[in-house]
């Protein structure tokens, strides 16, 4: 079981090294939405030492979400989700290695550049620290979350939009109490209780994401 | 070991096939004959447990692919119309990769002495995008020289896209297979010369099956 884990992540990331191309596209997505506020809002300290939590989560949100169309898509065209129905592994613990797969390409890099980002916004340092930690604790819940969403719009026409409707509504409560943690982090309060929550999304996602996933996928591939 | 019982498939609101029936006890070959659109593909993805019959069940030793599930597919190898072959894997990674997915412990000499064996020989370390379509084909079925414990075999067009050499080949995988006592469910158009004891031809047309 866990070897086929392995071998689906090894496989990913190989695919995703073969194809830099597309994870890149994600990051710079990243960089320039956040860049642009700056530019677009002006050089007020105060506003943007306010709106950048929310700029920077809702930029992760966003550019997570453009690498969830290929997540299951090119599998299915070659044939290749048929071997993993069909696998002697079950179907939930490929989709963990998919999502994990997926997270380390498109949600890591975003959680790492996070910081640099929030330099132009003049985030003071302390809360630099409380907006990567947010984002680590974040992404992963929305990489787990994004692929029921790529697994239900599987094999339809116009499935990229189709699954930001689907997912952006459910992104909201981490959206809330991830930018919230950063926003409380600097009215001096305890961040504590906003982490703990956050957690507690990543532990619920991922025992019941996986099957959700593997379920829809059973229903796509009929 | 394999039975079919009381099949009916219905897709896009039509009828395919309906009342198919069939019993295979191992060491038997079948092949699925049937006009295009017939129901082919779709009978062997319901063997697979990949489609869900519209009325019916697939038993596997006597207990139903539904609830077996793992435990089925660990017992099956099947080769789809579509190679699952990932344009940017070499041919080595693409093979070492569906047989960990199938549950077996390959290495990668193995796999080498497998796609040369397919007269990919000196191509193992090539990008399948670079292959041509026929040598894509072979990489998929180079799964089944490795698959030799695997009692279930179903293949859909194994012989599509391959040039006489490979199609001998496979015909020989598949007889070689048939006579170690495992069951070959298979489609094809071209006229296949295969050496076994008991083969069966089953046409959805007529849904006559004959020997």
């Amino acid at each position: 079981m866990l070897t086929a884990l392995r071998c689906v992540i090894y496989r990913d990331l190989l695919l995703a090294v073969r194809r830099r191309a597309d994870v890149a596209t994600a990051l710079l997505f990243f960089v320039i939405v956040v860049s642009l506020f700056p530019l677009g809002v002006g050089p007020e300290a105060n506003l943007l030492r306010t709106i950048a939590p929310g700029v920077i989560w809702v930029a992760a949100l966003l550019a997570s979400m453009l690498s969830l169309g290929r997540m299951f898509s090119a599998d299915h065209a070659d044939g290749t989700l048929e071997q993993m129905l069909l696998s002697a592994t079950p179907l939930g613990v490929i989709v963990v290695a998919k999502v994990i797969a997926h997270w380390l390409v498109a949600g890591l890099p975003l959680v790492l550049i996070a910081p640099v980002l929030a330099l132009q916004f003049d985030l003071p340092q302390p809360l630099l620290g409380v907006l990567t930690l947010s984002l680590l604790l974040g992404t992963p819940v929305l990489s787990l979350v994004g692929a029921i969403g790529a697994a239900l719009t599987l094999g339809l026409r116009g499935g990229g939009v189709l699954v930001s409707l689907l997912v952006l509504p459910l992104y909201v409560p981490v959206l809330i109490i991830g930018a919230g943690t950063v926003d409380m982090a600097a009215a001096g309060l305890g961040v504590e209780a906003h982490f703990l929550l956050l957690a507690a999304f990543l532990v619920f996602a991922g025992v019941f994401a996986p099957w959700a996933i593997a379920a829809a996928l059973r229903i796509s591939a009929e | 070991m394999l039975e079919i019982a009381d099949l009916e498939c219905v897709r896009g609101g039509r009828t395919l096939f309906s009342g198919l029936s069939l019993a295979l006890r191992g060491g038997e070959l079948l092949r699925v004959a049937g006009a295009n659109g017939s129901g082919k593909t779709s009978l062997l993805r319901i063997v697979c447990g990949l489609l869900s019959p519209a009325h019916g069940e697939v038993r596997w030793h006597g207990g139903n692919i539904r609830s077996l599930r793992e435990e089925y597919w660990k017992q099956l190898v099947y080769v789809g119309h579509s190679n699952a072959v990932k344009d940017d894997l070499t041919a080595t990674e693409n093979l070492v990769v569906a047989c960990t997915l199938a549950g077996m412990k390959v290495e990668r000499e193995q796999a080498c002495t497998a796609l040369a064996r397919f007269g990919l020989a000196g191509r193992e370390a090539l990008p399948a995008k670079v292959l041509s379509q026929g040598q894509q084909r072979r990489v998929a079925l180079a799964r089944l020289l490795l698959s030799e414990a695997v009692p279930l075999w179903v293949l859909d067009e194994p012989f599509a896209a391959l040039d006489a050499t490979a199609v001998d080949c496979v015909e020989t995988l598949i007889a070689q297979h048939v006579a170690r006592g495992a069951t070959v469910v298979f489609t094809t158009h071209q006229e296949a010369q295969i050496a076994a004891t008991v083969a069966l031809t089953i046409d959805l047309d007529t849904r006559a099956v004959s020997c």
